[in-house]
């Protein structure tokens, strides 16, 4: 809470479209903050390589919203967890706007999670040691990037006001991926990951889900890739990539 | 990895647990062996009413009422300076039916009877005497005994002759010391219609003196064995919890195809069943070894302690090998019942939790909470109203239990307030992380508590003992010099030759007989008027001029052990038979007497002389300068041809005081240590558990950018600083389990009341020691966490799980 | 003569309990056929002298007091009782004092009735007082168990004196009272037991008038009826192929008595013998060919077959009989055990008496 004045001040990523809440730089064209080259990673499933990425190429400019989708098994996940660098490729290059992260040690792959990225997995994957408050401002604090005025506008917005004081057990899935989304989005990412967010949820939540999560996107200005099976889904987004034999089209 | 943590959950406790009871068991054969050899205390006797034997013309008037009686005669008698148990038995008139006693053979009835007879001979006690089968050793009044025979199941330290061979030995003709009563043929004649009050008569005890004795020795060993045996089930429990946790999807598949619970259930059950089976074979094994080991070190406290012989050798019973598996098989059912239970009442579907877990967790706190001051104030009621050693032993229990069950609310509030003033979002998730693993973590961490609260307890008052020991022991050994004669004709000469040198500054002569007060067997023991006693006997309680008092003959000092007893304090009269008739002593004193099973008077050793003139005046003590105490003991040597035994120094005896005591908690502590590497390992198993369980919930801290070494640190720093605070907690519990051992234990068991210290460095130790077992026990987990492949991790957050 | 006193050689049979296993019945049966080494000879021509001969006679191996009485009770039922104390001397030599004393005694008690057999052993060793025998005034004693005279007893007829046993599952307490002196077995008390010398010395009192109390359990009823007694010791009474006997004691309805026996031998031959005694104590010995003792009914009792009933007869007596038993399980369980049991006779001749059969 206390580092919340200093990352105000901080404006590398500040978004675009916050501009008129927020001082900082404006940007007036929006520019890659993912840059995907000729990625590839191959698994050894039963003493078989499987060649799950044969050489992806895909980039997301700020504010961008895309969706990916394709079979199952097609490699969206990995994907995902490349680009999130919780797994290493073993070609190819991923820069997040501008650096480079297959080559960062694991100790500079989780600062950078921790500093630019925001996650949302199926599973919510939220801390149940602490509270909903807490773990939407985890992430941010651990950043250094606290920002009390951000923070209070997303528990308004993701509607979590009433339940700042409960924990993960005692929320229902929509809820849980909304404080999810929250504690992603509170360090002000550079690109919002998401792994199906809404793969748990019914039609109805996952619809408000993910408006609400557009609707932030857009706020914060950052890129959002989802990796979806909904092609419904996918249409509400700006963009729609579909990875088939370890390509993207 | 669940199967190895089961499986070492299970073997240790089977192993310590059957352990013990092999140990309890033996000790319990032998004394039964004792207490059924020729008429223990397990059968009805008639003995004299006050005096030790009385006219063997009264066993023939009973015989002759029809009274099914069987005379005894029983002495000490002195083979090569060593003093033995002599029993005078008569085969023919015997009862068959006192107990398990070593049945003479018929054939050997006639060989035992006549002459020139037999001595019967436990085969221990042959080889303690250095004697062979047929051997006639001579007795210290040169009788020579009758020719030895080995007898398999007589116990130990006696030797077992024909009453006429006795009363010839002892020196006792036509006298007898107690009439054994078998079972009766008709009504015989009221007891004082035959003999008048000259008997009286002596209901058998169920409980041997020996058993009422030793009870404490054993609860003891019972108590560890138990500890141990609880501590296994946690490990059992938290392995079978995770194993259980591991396959829950499974279960659910199954159940999903159609497979009934019940058939689920039963599968689970045999598979337990299977290896709660081997495990408790394993276990078995491992006890018998730890029995093996710790028997020759119990043997020796016991004989230390109570003077009871226990064979150094083990044997077992059958029941035993049942027992041991029956209670790894009960054990492991009841350690996975609420896992069971779990899979019966398995849902179908997961669904959602209906309390936070801080609201259950409160709950259970509360719960446990209000438990523990349940237990709590039991413990105090039987500190306020209990009497026995039971008791003392009940308070120690609550008040451990009571610890236990406070243990995770006493860690939820400094987690809590740890938590209140964390400032750092890690620090908050440290402490927050670190109560929500509480309930996992509670069972393993009671288990360190309890171990480490016994091990406070019982080296404080091993050490608590142990100064006191030897301070009392300086004060004891005050002579210089302690010379044994092989009889009163030879004291007489080294007494004489003694005088002659000039570096024996004083001869100071003891005696010891044996009598009896209130029908228990007690020591006298006679001490000169020296000013040496006067200065260095260490005495607890006085009356004014105490030694003064001793010296006209009426009065004496009693051991504590014998005064707790009699409940006899300074000031009180106690009445003792002798020779002579009953000798009435004014208590003057109280002393320590640490360490003799039997009860003790201490008077003028002239006194002693005129009550008892047979006492034989073979002990003396002498005072020497310190350099001239090797030459005087050479030349007493080659003057006398006397043996290290007849003579010693009494830094030697000190010595040998000191490694008889130090052998006697060898027991202890390793149990002590047995007990704290159980526990470690219940911590190790619980740990291990966890960490597969927490993956879910580290795994999005590492996702969110925190690394894996760091994850590690963390949390290796949350299970030690638990364990710090558990053993923070264990301290004063710990100096509760010693001060209840000291005041309350010890005075029921042994007869004494130590003072209690506090021994600050062993404490710093004992903590030290507990977190090292709690860094080892979480080394494991810990690196693994560090090292995981993020792969693992990765999984986590894989769609399908 | 005195084949009884062979009889109840269950005396053997207590050194046989106390010292000598049941291998020792190979030679000869318990014990009885062990050499005299040490021991006093029996000899013929001996001159009895009462009270003394009543005593002890510890210069002998063994020796016993052994009385049977056949009874009827108040309603008229027939019962029996036995009361017998054995002597053995461990050692030949003088007497040793106290323990060292190598005398050992044992006794057997035992009442019959059709329906129930109870029976119980003592034993003590000498020196000391516990059992023991006094010639005058008579006393024969083990522990509680008595046979006891008083300053009125007369030397000749032994009587009177009082009976007493008690065990924790019966009791009796009876007085003897004769009005004959005792009479000398075989040739004036010499009795022979085989071709090779082994003999005893022996001599009876069949006629005792017995009056007393009987308890069995809780139930004590008055009997009456008449008693025999053997007293007989020896030092080497058996010859060592002689491997037990059948002995009948019995009292005819005309007041004679009659004392048969028969040892049977290893080789399958027997050894019979009988002694006559005539209402007035006039004795008459049979010899063995003129004695027919055939078995003619066997009981299964403690896992043996026992001829319980027998066909006698003595054809030089015109005397023909059929016995049987009051009570075939009749069995003494103790430490060396026998059959021992009241029977009733019925031919030329009527009356009761006692069968002992051992070494079955």
């Amino acid at each position: 809470m206390l580092a919340t004045g200093l990352v105000a001040t901080q404006p590398r990523h500040f978004p675009s479209k916050c501009a008129t809440q927020h001082e900082g730089k404006f940007r007036q064209t929006p520019f890659i903050v993912l840059d995907i080259k000729n990625l590839s990673k191959t698994f050894t499933s039963a003493g078989e390589p499987v060649h799950v990425l044969r050489g992806v190429d895909l980039d997301i400019k700020a504010g961008e919203r895309v969706a990916l989708t394709g079979e199952s098994g097609s490699g969206k996940s990995t994907l995902l967890h490349l680009i999130a660098g919780l797994d290493a490729a073993d070609g190819g290059t991923i820069a997040l706007e501008g650096t480079e992260i297959t080559v960062l040690s694991d100790a500079g792959r989780a600062a950078l999670r921790r500093d630019r990225l925001g996650l949302v997995f199926q599973q919510y994957n939220l801390i149940p040691s602490l509270s909903v408050d807490d773990n939407l401002a985890f992430q941010a604090r651990i950043a250094g990037r606290h920002d009390a005025a951000w923070h209070a506008e997303l528990v308004e917005r993701l509607g979590l006001a009433n339940l700042l004081k409960r924990y993960p057990e005692q929320l229902s899935g929509g809820q849980q991926q909304r404080v999810a989304i929250g504690r992603a989005l509170a360090i002000k990412p550079t690109l919002l990951l998401a792994d199906e967010p809404t793969g748990n949820l019914d039609e109805d939540t996952a619809e408000n889900v993910l408006a609400l999560t557009r609707d932030l996107v857009a706020r914060t200005g950052c890129g959002f890739l989802m990796v979806t099976h909904s092609l419904h889904l996918a249409a509400t987004l700006d963009r729609h990539v579909t990875l088939h034999a370890g390509r993207v089209s | 990895m669940q199967l190895a943590t089961l499986l070492i959950g299970l073997i240790s406790a089977t192993a310590l647990w059957s352990g013990v009871q092999a140990i309890n068991q033996q000790a319990r054969n032998a004394y039964d062996r004792a207490a059924a050899t020729f008429g223990g205390t397990r059968t009805a006797m008639l003995v004299a009413s006050d005096a030790a034997t009385f006219p063997q013309e009264l066993f023939v008037k009973l015989r002759r009422a029809g009274w099914p009686v069987s005379p005894m005669l029983e002495g000490r008698v002195q083979i090569n300076g060593r003093s033995i148990r002599l029993l005078g038995i008569e085969p023919v008139t015997l009862p068959v039916d006192v107990g398990n006693a070593p049945s003479l053979g018929r054939n050997d009835l006639a060989a035992f009877v006549g002459p020139p007879g037999q001595t019967l001979v436990a085969r221990e006690t042959l080889g303690d005497l250095q004697q062979v089968e047929g051997a006639t050793p001579a007795i210290s009044n040169g009788a020579k005994l009758p020719p030895l025979r080995m007898q398999q199941q007589l116990v130990s330290d006696v030797l077992v002759v024909d009453i006429g061979a006795a009363q010839r030995l002892l020196g006792k003709p036509d006298q007898i010391s107690r009439l054994l009563i078998g079972k009766a043929r008709g009504k015989p004649a009221p007891l004082a219609s035959v003999v008048g009050d000259q008997l009286q008569l002596v209901e058998p005890n169920a409980e041997t003196e020996l058993e009422r004795l030793t009870d404490s020795f054993h609860l003891n060993l019972t108590a560890f064995g138990l500890l141990s045996f609880f501590v296994g089930l946690f490990i059992v429990n938290s392995a079978v919890g995770l194993a259980f946790e591991q396959r829950l999807p499974m279960l659910r598949t199954l159940r999903a195809c159609g497979a009934s619970a019940r058939l689920l259930n039963t599968v689970l059950v045999v598979e337990l069943v299977a290896l709660a089976f081997v495990a408790g074979l394993v276990g078995l094994v491992c006890g018998y070894f730890i029995a093996a080991a710790l028997l020759p070190d119990v043997a020796a406290s016991l004989r230390g302690l109570y003077g009871a012989q226990i064979p150094g050798q083990l044997t077992l019973r059958g029941e035993w090998w049942l027992a041991g598996i029956g209670i790894s098989i009960l054990g492991a059912l009841i350690a996975a019942a609420t896992s069971l239970l779990k899979a019966i009442r398995l849902p179908l579907l997961a669904t959602a939790q209906p309390q936070a877990w801080q609201q259950a967790q409160h709950r259970w706190l509360i719960l446990q909470g209000t438990a523990a001051l349940a237990v709590f104030a039991v413990a105090a009621l039987l500190l306020r109203y209990g009497d026995s050693l039971i008791a003392g032993f009940g308070v120690l229990a609550a008040l451990m239990l009571g610890a236990a069950l406070i243990l995770p609310a006493f860690l939820e509030i400094i987690l809590r307030t740890g938590q209140r003033g964390a400032r750092s979002p890690l620090a908050l998730w440290f402490w927050a992380d670190s109560r929500q693993q509480l309930s996992g973590l509670s069972l393993a961490l009671m288990a360190l508590l309890l171990a480490l609260a016994v091990n406070v307890g019982v080296s404080t008052m091993v050490e608590s003992f142990s100064r006191t020991f030897l301070g009392w022991l300086n004060g004891r050994l005050a002579a210089d010099v302690y010379v044994s004669a092989p009889d009163n004709a030879k004291a007489v000469a080294i007494r004489n030759w003694l005088r002659e040198r000039s570096e024996v500054q004083a001869v100071l002569s003891g005696g010891r007989a044996e009598t009896q007060v209130a029908g228990q067997p007690v020591e006298l023991l006679g001490l000169p008027d020296h000013a040496l006693y006067r200065e260095r006997w260490p005495l607890l309680e006085t009356a004014p001029k105490a030694w003064t008092q001793l010296v006209p003959g009426n009065a004496a000092f009693i051991s504590e052990q014998l005064s707790r007893r009699l409940n006899v304090r300074v000031g009180d009269v106690v009445e003792i038979a002798t020779p002579g008739g009953n000798w009435e002593l004014d208590i003057a004193g109280i002393y320590a007497d640490y360490g003799n099973p039997k009860g003790q008077l201490t008077v003028n050793v002239a006194a002693l002389l005129r009550h008892f003139p047979q006492t034989p005046q073979t002990r003396m003590g002498l005072i020497v300068p310190r350099d001239r105490i090797p030459g005087l003991i050479a030349a007493l040597q080659k003057q006398f041809a006397l043996d290290d035994r007849s003579v010693a120094d009494q830094a030697t005896v000190k010595a040998e005081s000191i490694r008889i005591f130090n052998r006697t908690f060898a027991v202890t502590s390793a149990l002590n240590a047995f007990t704290l590497g159980v526990a470690g390992i219940a911590l190790l198993t619980s740990l291990l558990t966890l960490a597969n369980s927490r993956l879910p919930q580290l795994a999005p801290l590492w996702a969110i950018g925190i690394t894996r070494p760091k994850l590690a640190a963390i949390e290796l720093t949350k299970t030690l600083s638990v364990a710090l605070f558990t053993a923070l907690l264990a301290l004063p519990l710990g100096l509760l389990v010693a001060w209840c051992l000291l005041a309350i234990v010890n005075v029921k068991a042994f007869g004494w009341r130590l003072p209690f210290h506090v021994f600050p460095q062993q404490l710093v130790e004992l903590v030290a020691v507990a977190l090292l077992a709690s860094l080892l026990a979480a080394l494991l987990p810990v690196l693994r966490l560090a090292r995981m492949q993020p792969a693992t991790l990765v999984k986590v957050f894989a769609n399908e799980r | 003569m005195s084949a009884n006193g062979l009889s109840r050689r269950a005396f053997a049979g207590s050194l046989a309990a106390l010292a000598l296993p049941r291998y020792a019945f190979a030679q000869g049966y318990a014990g009885l056929g062990e050499s005299a080494n040490g021991f006093a000879p029996v000899v013929p021509g001996r001159a009895f002298s009462f009270p003394a001969d009543h005593g002890p006679h510890p210069d002998f191996r063994i020796e016993w007091w052994y009385l049977t009485a056949n009874l009827v009770d108040a309603a008229g039922a027939p019962c029996g009782l036995q009361w017998t104390l054995f002597r053995q001397a461990a050692a030949s030599g003088p007497q040793r004092e106290g323990w060292a004393n190598q005398q050992i005694w044992m006794a057997h008690a035992a009442v019959t009735r059709a329906d129930t057999h109870r029976f119980g052993e003592l034993f003590a060793r000498g020196g000391i007082g516990q059992a023991g025998v006094a010639a005058k005034p008579f006393a024969a004693w083990i522990d509680a168990w008595e046979m006891k005279g008083t300053d009125a007893t007369d030397d000749r007829t032994l009587a009177p004196v009082v009976l007493k046993a008690s065990s924790a599952d019966f009791s009796y307490a009876l007085t003897l009272q004769a009005d004959r002196t005792v009479v000398l077995q075989g040739d004036a008390g010499f009795s022979r037991k085989s071709e090779r010398g082994q003999a005893s010395y022996y001599y009876s009192q069949p006629f005792f008038r017995a009056q007393g109390t009987l308890r069995i359990d809780d139930k004590t009823v008055d009997v009456s009826g008449q008693a025999w007694m053997d007293r007989e010791w020896s030092s080497q009474p058996l010859a060592s192929d002689q491997t037990g006997w059948d002995w009948l004691s019995l009292h005819l309805a005309s007041g004679d008595k009659l004392m048969l026996y028969r040892l049977r031998q290893k080789d399958g031959q027997d050894y019979p013998f009988g002694n006559w005694i005539a209402a007035d104590g006039r004795t008459e010995q049979i010899t063995g060919r003129d004695i027919q003792m055939t078995p003619k009914a066997t009981a299964e009792v403690a896992g043996r077959k026992l001829p319980v009933e027998w066909q006698i007869a003595i054809p030089s007596k015109s005397f023909s009989i059929a016995c049987k038993p009051l009570n075939a399980k009749a069995w003494m369980g103790t430490g060396f055990s026998y059959w021992e049991g009241p029977i009733s006779f019925a031919g030329t001749h009527n009356g009761v008496g006692y069968l002992e059969l051992t070494g079955y």
